[in-house]
């Protein structure tokens, strides 16, 4: 429930305030924040599990987010940022997905 | 590993969602808090989408595309301004035939008497009291203006044209059909001072009138409409060879 109301929270807060994305987080931000929903996607399932860790949480949400967004800097570094973008996107997406169905299969055994 | 069974699951999404001041819940809380105030930010920047979160290479892309469009639409425009400059030239053209089509109705409608005119020329006037003056005089005295220059001649109610034929009635002149009595009106546009000379010259059609017993006025007219018009019948046997 805290979490859902840190998401809004969060959203509305983006919303209200005008921040604009710094330069140079530009091409970082939109992986980190898939990496961060898959983060969330794995902890939800854990809960679920009945092995969700707090600790674990925490380093798979930070490491997630950092991970990718070294990820895209080394291709931005070696001049194949966009297409190593576009390769963590999809490796996260599978991931989103697969734990997406994992949850599925949990709560409604089908 | 602990059981997942559907009671145990949903006991945990229970437990998961009811409010607890426990240090897992405020963790989960603030990274959650963390990722929607991202994606928020990340959404609007977006939908602003202008080329500030663009790579070079994307950039360059962009630059691209633009460059094939406005070639694109360079081409494009330079065919229209083509077609224009050809569509503008044609209607001159047709202008240009327009105007030179009227003009040639115009000078053949006065030719042919389907178009009333004005212009400076005679009146003539031939008395014959006694009806002694025969049509072939009369006639005469059309070839004779039409000689000095006239291009539009009418007597009485009849539009004198090229076709127009002179015969001897009851008691006055058959022309194109109408009898016409004495006096004899005429009215012939040309050059006025041509006109009357050739009318007064000895042995033309006006003595032709005063040896067979008739009178006639000659009257110089700067201005003279011949509002009679003919109708000219569409041709029967004839067709224009183009």
């Amino acid at each position: 429930m805290i979490a859902v109301i840190g998401l809004v929270a969060g959203v509305l807060i983006g919303l209200v305030t005008d921040v604009d994305v710094p330069q140079f987080l530009a091409p970082y931000l939109p992986i980190a924040v898939v990496a961060a929903i898959d983060a969330l996607a794995g902890a939800m399932r854990a809960m679920l599990e009945g092995i969700f860790d707090d600790r674990v949480f925490v380093t798979s949400f930070i490491s997630n987010v950092l991970v990718a967004a070294f990820i895209v800097f080394v291709g931005d570094q070696l001049g194949v940022g966009s297409q190593l973008s576009t390769a963590v996107v999809v490796v996260l997406g599978i991931r989103i997905f697969s734990n997406a169905a994992q949850i599925r299969r949990l709560l409604l055994k089908a | 590993m602990p059981a997942t069974t559907s009671d145990a699951v949903w006991r945990r999404l229970r437990r998961g969602l009811t409010p607890r001041a426990s240090r897992a819940q405020a963790v989960t809380g603030l990274l959650c808090l963390l990722l929607g105030f991202g994606v928020a930010t990340q959404v609007r920047s977006t939908q602003e989408a202008d080329f500030s979160t663009l790579r070079q290479d994307e950039l360059v892309q962009v630059l691209d595309q633009l460059a094939n469009r406005a070639d694109q639409l360079t081409a494009e425009n330079a065919a229209l301004e083509e077609e224009k400059a050809q569509l503008t030239d044609k209607r001159t053209q047709e202008e240009a035939a327009q105007q030179a089509a009227a003009q040639r109705a115009e000078v053949q409608g006065i030719l042919a008497g389907t178009l009333a005119a004005t212009g400076p020329g005679v009146l003539v006037t031939i008395e014959d009291p006694s009806g002694q003056v025969p049509a072939a005089t009369l006639y005469l005295l059309v070839d004779e203006l039409r000689n000095a220059g006239a291009e539009a001649i009418s007597v009485g109610s009849v539009r004198v044209t090229a076709a127009t034929w002179f015969a001897d009635g009851d008691g006055g002149v058959v022309v194109d059909g109408v009898l016409l009595t004495p006096p004899y009106h005429w009215a012939a546009i040309g050059d006025s001072q041509t006109l009357q000379g050739a009318l007064g010259i000895p042995g033309g059609a006006l003595a032709a009138v005063r040896t067979a017993g008739g009178d006639s006025q000659v009257t110089v007219s700067g201005s003279i409409t011949i509002s009679v018009v003919k109708t000219v019948a569409e041709p029967q046997y004839a067709t224009a060879i183009e």
